[in-house]
C-alpha cells in the first residue's frame, strides 16, 4: 500500500467475461469488461468511477465487493492500521468478515429493500447474522441507525412499501452503516430519485461522511452529482481508465478529450450557457471488440496516427493522471465554476 | 441537517395500519376485492367440507346393491303434508310389473308417504376415519333409505347415486390433493435446486422436464396405467395412480420455482444481504421463499383442479381406479354408454361437480395470483 | 408574436381506478408557437406524461380528459379543440403522426420487432400519404438520413434490435417526422441514453427544428436539458402548472416557491466541488394523498397556515408571458374545490 492514509488500493484488475455461443457453449470471445484498472481510495475520501454504460465501472465496483469474482489484479483492503488483505483472492468463507468494514449502498431503492420485512428487521439484518442476538441490542443500533439517516424511530415497524424513494435510500443507507464499515461503495444512489430528492440525498452521504470518517467508491454516470460529492474522480472508457484528477481539476482542466467531450455534453441548468458544445460522433466502442490502440481514437478529434496503433498508458501531467499520447500538447476545456443562481 | 426528512407527517390511523401491514395482509386484502374469487374460494371450502364428512352426507351405504331398484329416476321431495303442515317426505315406491313387456315399473306410491328425518341413524362408518357412528345428515323415518330414499336416483346396480356421489367426492378431491402435494415437493426440491445452481445440474433438470412434456400424456398414462398389477387392491392402486398423475404435475410447479428463483438471484436486495454476510440458508429461507410463497399458493390452485381431471379422465377411460372404488371418472364410467344414458340421463350429474370444482379452482388461483402479484 | 398552433387551456385529467380518484391533470394552460420549444419539467407524478398522452388523446384506461381546451391551429388555419374529438375517430387518427408527431422514452418498446425500419417507417408514410411503395421506401431512407444514420440505404432494412439505443433514438424521431408534422412531442426522449448520446440526440432535435420551423414539447424531469433547449418553460408539479413563462426568466427570476426550490436543489456542474445543496423538505406526496389547497404548501418553506392549506391559489400574471400560480403574487383565490 502506497500510504497509511491509503484504505484501498486496487492494482491491475481485470474482469473478463467469456462469450459462449452454440450447443456446447464454446468460448468463443472475451468481454473485456474491465481492463487493467488501478486506483486507490484513502481514509475518509470519496473517489467517483464515472464514464457511460458499458465502461466497467459497475463491474469494477462488484469486483471490490467481490460480488464478482475479478480475473486478474489485486485489491488491496486496509482491514487495521497495520494489515492489508487481497479481497481479489480472499477464499470464500474468509470474505465475511470483511463484509464487516466494505458494505453497499443500491441504486434501487425499491428492489434493495425486502418488501417483506420490516424497516427494523432490515436495517437490523446485519447485526443478526454477525452475531448481535439480542432482539433489545439490535433494535437499539436500529434506533441509533435511524437517527443517523433521519426517520423518525416510530417507522421501525413499518414495511418498505410505506415510504418514498428517498427514504427507501436512507433506510438503505442505515443498513449499509450498521456495522460500522470503513468503506463504502455507492453505486448509482441518487439517479433513481426524484430531483429534489437527490439533493437530500447527498447532503446526507456529505454529512456521514464527515461524522463517521467514511470512505465511498462513488459510481455514477450523471457528472452534476459527481461534483457535488467527490474529492477525486476516475473517468473510464471501455473498461480502462482514461483520467484520475482532483475533482476540481477534472471538471476545469480535464487532460483527456474524452472528459472534455464528456463535461461539453452534460447540459448546465442556466439557459445563459448554451455554449457550443463538443457533440461526439458515433458510438462506445465495443468492449467485445474494442479498437486497437487508444479505444477512443474513432470518436476523438484530436486523434493521431499514433492513436490508432499505441495503447496509451497513464501518466502523471500537472497532478493529473492521463491515458493519452496527447496530453501534454492539448489544452482542453472543461467547465467553470460559477456560483449559478 | 435539520431541515430533513421530519417530513409531511403521516400518521392516521388507517394510514399507519396500511404502513405496517405484512405483505401477508396486503395479498388478503386485494384479494378480499375480487369478488369472483372469493365466491370461489367458499365454493372450494365446501368441497373440501364433503370431502371430510362424505360418509355423514350420505344416506344409503355405497356399495349396497338391488337389481330390483336399478334406474330409478331421482324422486320428488313433497315439502308440505296433504293437511298443509310442512313435513318434507318422499313417496314409497311400489313395484308393478307390466303387464305388457313383464318389465318391473318402480311407481311413486302416494298412499305410502315416508317422512324425512335430520341427522339420523344410518349405516355404520368411521367419522374422520377415528369414530365409529351411524349418524347421517338425512334419513327416512320407516324402513332403510336404500330402499326408499333416491335423491339423485339409483343406478343399474340398484345403488344410491347421491351417496356415491358424496364419496367420489371424496376420492376425486383427495388424490388431487395428494397428488399437488407430491408435485409440490418435488417441483420446489427440483425447481429450486434447478434455480438455485444453474449450470449443468439445470440444463439437466429442464431436459428432463421439457422431454416429460412432450411426451402426450394419455396414451403414457394408459400405458403406466396398464402396466399396474390386475390383482392390487384399491388402496395400491389409489397411491399409484396418484404417482402417475404426479409424475407430470411437477414440471410445472418446478418451473415455477425455478423462474422465481432466477427472478429473485437478480433482486438487489438478495445481494444486499449476501454482501452483509448472510448464510446460504438464511437468504434461501428468510428472503427467497417468502417471496414465492404466494406464487406457489396460486400455483397449487391452478394445479389441482388439472389433477381432478387426469383422474376423472383415467379413470373415465378405465385405466384409473377401478370398482368398486369409487371416483367421480368412476360413476362417470357408468355413464359411458349410450342406452344408460338413455334411460337413465341423471347418472351424468356427476359432471356438475366436477366442472363446478374445477371453475372454482380456476377463479381462485387467477385471484390469488392478482393478489400475489399486482404487478406481475 | 405570431398566434400559437397549439394552445393548452385548463386541461384536466383524472383517472379513476377503484381506490379513488388520481388528479394526473388538474388545470394546466399553456401555449406553444410555430418554430418554438415548450419545456414542460417537473418530478414525478406532476403529470407531464399524462399531459403528452392528454393532447394526443392517448390516455390509458381508467384515465380520461375530463375537461378543458387542447386547440390545435391546423394548416387551414381552422382550430379544432382535440379535447372535444372522439379519440377513437379517424380525425384524431389523423392528427396524431399528422400534425402531431412524438417521440416517448423508451425506443426499444416503442419499435416492433417483427418489421424492419424501414417497414416502419414506410407504413407510417403511407398512413398519411398516398404514395406508391417505391416512394414510400424512398422517403423511409431520406427520413433516416435527416436524423443522421449513417448509410440509410443499407440501415432502412435493418430490425430495431439491431440498433444502439442512440441509433434506435433516431429512429422514433425519423418516425415521428414521417408525415411532415408542424409539432413534435418528445417526452424525456434522452433519459434512457448516456449523456454523450443526449447530445447528440438535443442536437438532432434542434437542427430539425431549425430546418422546418416545428414546434416542439419537450418533457423532461432533466432542468438541464431545459435550459438547454426550451424558450417557454411550464414548471408542473402534482398535476398543475405551477410557474410559466420564458426560459430565463424561469432560471434567473423564478417566482413559485417550488421553482426556486427544485432550482437551487438541482447539482450542477458549475457548483463548488463537495458543495453541500439547498434541498425541499419531505417527499412528493402519493397520488392518492394529494394535500388540500395548494399542493406544493406541505413543502414550501413560505407557506402561509390558513391560506395555502385551504385555497388553490389562482394564475397571477406578473407580466406578458410569465404566469405563477401561488397566492404570494396575488388574490384572491378561489374556494377549495
Amino acid at each position: 500500500m502506497t500510504s497509511p492514509q491509503t484504505i484501498l488500493s486496487v492494482e491491475g484488475l481485470k474482469k473478463y467475461f467469456p462469450i459462449r455461443r452454440g450447443l456446447l457453449r464454446k468460448v468463443v470471445g472475451e468481454v473485456k469488461a474491465v481492463d487493467d484498472v488501478s486506483f486507490t481510495i484513502d481514509r475518509g475520501e470519496t473517489l467517483s468511477l464515472v464514464g457511460e454504460s458499458g465502461c466497467g465501472k459497475t463491474t469494477t465496483s462488484r469486483c471490490i465487493l467481490r460480488a464478482v469474482h475479478p480475473t486478474a489484479g489485486a485489491i488491496r483492503f486496509r482491514t487495521d492500521p497495520t494489515r492489508n488483505v487481497d479481497v481479489a483472492v480472499l477464499p470464500r468463507a474468509e470474505l465475511r468478515p470483511l463484509r464487516r468494514q466494505i458494505q453497499m449502498i443500491f441504486q434501487d431503492p425499491y428492489s434493495s429493500l425486502n418488501p417483506r420485512m420490516t424497516i427494523a428487521d432490515i436495517i437490523g439484518e446485519p447485526l443478526l447474522v454477525n452475531g448481535v442476538s439480542s432482539l433489545a441490542a439490535r433494535r437499539t443500533r436500529v434506533g441509533e441507525l435511524l437517527d443517523l439517516v433521519q426517520l423518525p424511530r416510530a417507522y421501525m415497524n413499518r414495511f418498505p412499501h410505506a415510504f418514498s424513494g428517498g427514504q427507501r435510500q436512507r433506510i438503505g443507507i442505515a443498513r449499509a452503516l450498521a456495522l460500522n464499515p470503513t468503506l463504502i461503495v455507492a453505486d448509482e444512489p441518487v439517479s433513481a430519485l426524484d430531483v429534489s430528492v437527490q439533493a437530500q440525498i447527498i447532503n446526507l452521504m456529505l454529512d456521514l461522511q464527515e461524522r463517521l470518517g467514511l470512505s465511498y467508491l462513488f459510481v455514477a454516470h450523471d457528472l452534476s452529482v459527481v461534483k457535488h460529492v467527490s474529492h477525486r474522480v476516475a473517468v473510464m472508457y471501455v473498461g480502462r481508465i482514461v483520467e484520475v484528477a482532483s475533482t476540481a481539476t477534472i471538471f476545469h482542466r480535464p487532460k483527456h478529450p474524452y472528459t472534455e467531450a464528456l463535461l461539453s455534453a452534460v447540459p448546465t441548468p442556466d439557459p445563459r450557457r448554451r455554449a457550443k458544445r463538443i457533440v461526439l460522433e458515433g458510438e462506445v466502442a465495443d468492449p467485445a471488440n474494442a479498437p486497437p490502440g487508444c479505444a477512443f481514437h474513432p470518436r476523438c478529434r484530436y486523434a493521431i496516427e499514433r492513436c490508432r496503433q499505441e495503447l496509451p498508458r497513464l501518466a502523471t501531467v500537472d497532478g493529473s493522471l492521463v491515458a493519452c499520447h496527447r496530453s501534454t500538447e492539448l489544452g482542453l476545456t472543461g467547465v467553470a465554476s460559477a456560483a449559478h443562481a | 441537517m435539520s431541515e430533513l426528512a421530519q417530513s409531511v407527517p403521516l400518521v392516521t390511523a388507517a394510514e399507519e395500519k396500511v404502513a405496517a401491514a405484512t405483505q401477508l395482509q396486503l395479498t388478503w386484502w386485494r384479494f378480499r376485492r375480487h369478488r369472483l374469487a372469493l365466491a370461489s374460494g367458499v365454493v372450494v371450502i365446501l368441497f373440501y367440507l364433503v370431502v371430510v364428512f362424505a360418509d355423514f352426507l350420505a344416506i344409503s351405504p355405497p356399495h349396497s346393491t338391488n337389481a330390483a331398484r336399478s334406474f330409478i329416476p331421482p324422486q320428488k321431495i313433497h315439502l308440505f303434508d296433504s293437511d298443509g303442515g310442512f313435513r318434507p317426505h318422499v313417496y314409497a315406491l311400489k313395484g308393478q310389473r307390466d303387464l305388457r313387456t313383464f318389465k318391473l315399473i318402480y311407481a311413486p306410491d302416494p298412499s305410502d308417504k315416508r317422512y324425512l328425518v335430520w341427522f339420523t341413524e344410518g349405516y355404520a362408518y368411521k367419522l374422520l376415519g377415528l369414530f365409529d357412528t351411524r349418524l347421517h345428515v338425512l334419513g327416512i323415518d320407516r324402513g332403510t333409505p336404500e330402499d326408499a330414499l333416491f335423491l339423485l336416483g339409483t343406478d343399474q346396480l340398484g345403488r344410491d347415486v347421491w351417496s356415491r356421489l358424496m364419496l367420489a367426492t371424496r376420492t376425486s378431491l383427495t388424490i388431487g390433493l395428494v397428488g399437488v402435494t407430491l408435485s409440490l415437493f418435488l417441483g420446489v426440491l427440483l425447481g429450486g435446486i434447478s434455480g438455485l445452481y444453474g449450470g449443468m445440474i439445470d440444463t439437466v433438470i429442464q431436459r428432463v422436464i421439457e422431454i416429460l412434456r412432450s411426451i402426450p400424456t394419455i396414451p403414457l398414462w394408459m400405458g403406466l396405467a396398464a402396466a399396474l398389477p390386475a390383482d392390487w387392491s384399491s388402496a395400491q392402486v389409489y397411491m399409484a395412480i396418484t404417482l402417475i398423475i404426479s409424475l407430470i404435475g411437477w414440471t410445472e410447479l418446478a418451473r415455477v420455482v425455478r423462474g422465481r428463483f432466477l427472478a429473485l438471484r437478480e433482486e438487489d436486495f438478495i445481494t444486499a444481504a449476501e454482501l452483509l454476510g448472510a448464510s446460504r440458508m438464511r437468504i434461501i429461507f428468510r428472503h427467497m421463499v417468502p417471496s414465492f410463497l404466494s406464487h406457489i399458493i396460486a400455483a397449487i390452485s391452478l394445479a389441482l383442479p388439472a389433477m381432478i381431471i387426469s383422474e376423472t379422465t383415467l379413470s373415465f377411460l378405465g385405466l384409473g381406479l377401478r370398482p368398486p372404488a369409487i371416483s367421480w371418472g368412476v360413476l362417470l364410467q357408468d355413464a359411458q354408454n349410450i342406452q344408460a344414458l338413455g334411460q337413465a340421463p341423471w347418472l351424468l350429474f356427476v359432471a356438475v361437480p366436477v366442472i363446478a370444482v374445477i371453475l372454482a379452482f380456476n377463479f381462485l388461483g387467477d385471484g390469488l395470483r392478482d393478489a400475489a402479484d399486482p404487478y406481475g | 408574436m405570431a398566434d400559437p398552433i397549439l394552445s393548452v387551456r385548463d386541461l384536466v385529467t383524472y383517472f379513476r381506478p377503484e381506490e379513488g380518484v388520481v388528479r394526473a391533470v388538474d388545470g394546466a394552460s399553456f401555449d406553444l408557437y410555430p418554430g418554438g420549444t415548450l419545456g414542460i419539467v417537473g418530478e414525478s407524478g406532476c403529470g407531464k406524461s399524462v399531459t403528452a398522452r392528454s393532447i394526443l388523446r392517448i390516455v390509458d384506461r381508467p384515465g380520461e380528459v375530463e375537461s378543458g381546451e387542447i386547440l390545435l391551429r391546423r394548416d387551414d388555419g381552422g382550430i379544432v379543440d382535440l379535447a372535444k374529438i372522439d379519440p377513437r375517430r379517424r380525425e384524431m387518427r389523423a392528427i396524431r403522426g399528422g400534425d402531431i408527431g412524438y417521440v416517448f422514452q423508451e425506443p426499444m418498446s416503442s419499435l416492433s420487432a417483427f418489421y424492419t425500419i424501414g417497414n416502419q417507417l414506410m407504413e407510417a408514410v403511407r398512413l398519411h400519404r398516398a404514395v406508391t411503395t417505391k416512394e414510400a421506401r424512398q422517403r423511409a431512407v431520406e427520413l433516416l438520413q435527416l436524423v443522421g444514420i449513417p448509410r440509410p440505404e443499407q440501415r432502412v432494412d435493418a430490425y430495431s434490435f439491431e440498433l444502439s439505443g442512440g441509433l434506435r433514438q433516431r429512429v422514433m424521431i425519423a418516425l415521428a417526422l414521417a408525415a411532415e408534422p408542424r409539432i413534435l412531442i418528445a417526452d424525456e426522449p434522452t433519459t434512457a441514453l448516456d449523456v454523450t448520446t443526449q447530445a447528440q440526440i438535443l442536437d438532432l432535435i434542434r437542427r430539425i427544428q431549425d430546418e422546418r420551423r416545428l414546434a416542439v414539447i419537450l418533457i423532461t424531469h432533466d432542468m438541464g436539458v431545459i435550459a438547454e433547449m426550451a424558450d417557454t418553460v411550464a414548471v408542473m408539479y402534482l398535476g398543475k402548472v405551477v410557474e410559466s413563462g420564458p426560459v430565463d426568466a424561469i432560471f434567473h427570476a423564478p417566482r413559485h416557491p417550488y421553482t426556486q426550490a427544485l432550482l437551487r436543489s438541482i447539482p450542477s456542474v458549475l457548483a463548488e466541488p463537495r458543495s453541500r445543496l439547498a434541498t425541499i423538505a419531505g417527499s412528493i406526496p402519493h397520488p392518492y394523498a394529494r394535500p388540500e389547497g395548494c399542493p406544493f404548501h406541505p413543502r414550501c418553506a413560505r407557506s402561509i397556515a390558513g391560506v395555502c392549506d385551504r385555497t388553490v391559489p389562482v394564475v397571477t400574471k406578473l407580466d406578458e408571458r410569465h404566469e405563477v400560480r401561488c397566492v404570494l403574487y396575488g388574490r384572491p383565490a378561489e374556494a377549495a374545490e
